[in-house]
């Protein structure tokens, strides 16, 4: 390994406090999401693509395509913390003429692969960059988040079984299991379990991990490697919101920035902020401890 | 008379004239292109056969991919390739693509500008006896109304072969619908062709000083392009002189072209096989309304779905054939305040 697991869970500590940081300033996008998956960013980044900040378009790149957008913050917060742009220009989220679009655009800033927002459409643009590196014999892998929610879409389903057909073994899924979407928990809105039987049933190869434990994450993509028959999903059970404690396996923060709106059980707007930032420098505190 | 210039077809309005849908021009246009360039790659939603893709598939099986009945798919798969590299062309028909993938050909191709070329076959109200459902007629509005989207729709055979191959080299998103019914092709190898350039297929003989000056510019797009020459053949026997003009790509639209006719002519009749809301008929308005002004009439479809019928009844009951265009000029003209 690159970093150790130590390293790695305070590189994505502090990208979470500039995921909290970047939200307050922008006034509004989504919380929950991006601080879910902010571990498994830092390890798709900082140990486990085959990545260079400095040239985002180099050819042998892995590619990593972000279905569900709306956590866009958290790929802009990893993405400047490894070194692809400054981690100043994070402030600038959802400004005006800003590289950093509510949802990410490929246009405007070097790296993002495609331009995602519209749930549904990632794993078969993920797909398309299997199939194609495939024809040309290219080495990369293609990696794709997706989050629970967006597996209600038909275009989501019309692409595991596109790739179940063609047995991309270059592709992987990555699946957001935090269980929660805009109208309330996933199995309420639309129950999606047996998840895992349901991509067996396409012919994917399924892993089931717990998506903040860099250890299961690092191995779950290593595993995904050595399958050559097909593609695999690797579902990362997640806590949205993670970090920070009234956030936490809560909907209500699913598209709303701390600091904005008074809501009945939560802490007052006022100190929304300050109880996050501080969850999460006690958090890194921990971090530090449990290591020495 | 026939602008010379055009080199339409020697037999244009003899009764043996060839007749070859506008889709089996797109299936040897795909030919051409992927032998042009091996980036190109064809993907298709179950309908291989109608789309004439087929052509491709039997020539390039491996660089032919069949996604099944999942449109939103054939669409989101195509963007996730032209990201990577490859230039890759979508078929099926059009009220399923761009129908029912519309959001998906506007997040992943159009606002990623990427070169995935959308074809949009059994476009129009010709599709016949498969009724309304089948009949897109909306197609044109839908995609001319999305930023970096090219729109075209070929006049016939030989200009839909064109279009395949030079949309294959412009590096941009573009829509090209076809149709499924056999039309006159009547065009040629040698009639100029460039995506965004309108022709002159119909006008006074320039220099001879023989004949009036044209009273009514017709700008016409798809295989109706041949019912306003007959039309224009109809009006010239009662002395009234027209220009015909084929205006294939509807989005970016030849406005200085448009113009000038609008100048020379002081008058304007679009024909298109789609609706009169958005389409051919709406991007000529937006352009003269701006610039130069003058009366216009549109032939198309009335904000009207179609039905089951023979392409030629149906084109006669929704008033889309010579004789309605024919109307339309002297409507138009009755409207000239000079």
């Amino acid at each position: 390994m690159k970093h150790s697991v130590q390293a790695l869970e305070k590189i994505a500590n502090d990208i979470r406090k500039d995921i909290i940081k970047m939200l307050v300033k922008a006034g509004s996008g989504h919380s929950a999401g991006p601080l879910g998956m902010a571990d498994v960013f830092t390890a798709l980044y900082f140990e486990i693509m085959n990545n260079d900040p400095k040239n985002p378009f180099w050819e042998e790149r892995d590619r990593l395509i972000l279905s569900n957008g709306h956590i866009a913050p958290v790929r802009y917060a990893t993405m400047a913390h490894a070194g692809y742009f400054p981690i100043s220009e994070l402030k600038t989220l959802r400004e005006l003429g800003t590289r950093l679009q509510g949802h990410p655009e490929r246009l405007r800033l070097p790296g993002l692969e495609t331009t995602s927002g519209p749930l549904g459409s990632g794993l078969a643009q993920a797909a398309g960059y299997a199939y194609a590196a495939r024809m040309d014999g290219a080495r990369f892998r293609v990696f794709c988040i997706v989050s629970d929610g967006e597996h209600d879409s038909g275009n989501h389903w019309e692409a595991v079984m596109f790739a179940g057909k063609y047995n991309f073994s270059n592709l992987t899924a990555i699946v957001d299991r935090n269980n929660i979407q805009i109208d309330g928990y996933t199995e309420d809105v639309m129950p999606l379990e047996p998840l895992e039987e349901k991509y067996k049933a396409f012919n994917w190869h399924v892993l089931d991990i717990d998506g903040h434990n860099f250890q299961e994450i690092i191995d779950a993509v290593e595993h995904a490697r050595a399958v050559y028959e097909n593609p695999t999903v690797i579902i990362a059970h997640t806590i949205p919101g993670k970090g920070v404690s009234y956030m936490e396996s809560d909907f209500k923060w699913h598209g709303v920035p701390p600091g904005t709106t008074d809501m009945p059980g939560e802490p007052p707007k006022e100190e929304q902020v300050k109880i996050a930032l501080n969850d999460l420098r006690t958090l890194g505190g921990k971090i530090k401890s449990e290591h020495e | 008379m026939i602008n010379k210039k055009a080199k339409l077809a020697k037999k244009i309005f003899e009764k043996d004239i060839e007749m070859v849908a506008t889709r089996q021009g797109y299936g040897e246009g795909l030919v051409i292109a992927g032998e042009k360039d091996e980036r190109v790659v064809v993907l298709c939603a179950d309908l291989t056969e109608s789309t004439r893709s087929i052509l491709f598939q039997e020539k390039f099986p491996e660089r032919f991919i069949e996604v099944g009945v999942a449109e939103q798919a054939l669409a989101t798969i195509a963007a996730g390739m032209a990201n990577y590299g490859k230039i890759p062309f979508i078929s099926s028909y059009a009220v399923f693509s761009p129908g029912r993938n519309w959001e998906q050909i506007r997040t992943t191709i159009a606002l990623n500008d990427v070169p995935v070329k959308i074809a949009g076959a059994h476009a129009g109200l010709t599709v016949g006896p498969d009724g309304a459902t089948h009949q897109a007629l909306e197609d044109i509005a839908l995609m001319r109304a999305m930023p970096n989207m090219t729109v075209i729709a070929p006049a016939d055979a030989i200009e839909a072969r064109k279009t395949t191959v030079e949309a294959a080299e412009n590096g941009k998103p573009t829509y090209i619908r076809f149709a499924r019914e056999k039309t006159p092709v009547f065009t040629t190898d040698a009639t100029p062709f460039r995506i965004g350039r309108a022709e002159i297929l119909w006008g006074p003989s320039t220099g001879s000083g023989r004949h009036g000056d044209p009273l009514v510019a017709i700008v016409a797009c798809g295989p109706l392009v041949y019912e306003a020459l007959l039309a224009a053949k109809a009006l010239e026997k009662i002395g009234i002189e027209v220009l015909v003009i084929n205006s294939h790509t509807i989005k970016p639209i030849d406005e200085k072209e448009i113009i000038r006719a609008a100048k020379i002519t002081g008058a304007v009749v679009t024909v298109e096989e789609h609706q009169i809301t958005g389409g051919l008929g709406g991007a000529v308005a937006e352009v003269l309304s701006r610039n130069y002004p003058v009366p216009m009439e549109f032939v198309g479809m009335p904000d009207s779905f179609g039905e089951s019928g023979s392409p030629d009844e149906l084109l006669e009951k929704y008033g889309l054939k010579a004789k309605h265009i024919i109307e339309a000029v002297k409507r138009v003209v009755s409207r000239k305040t000079i």
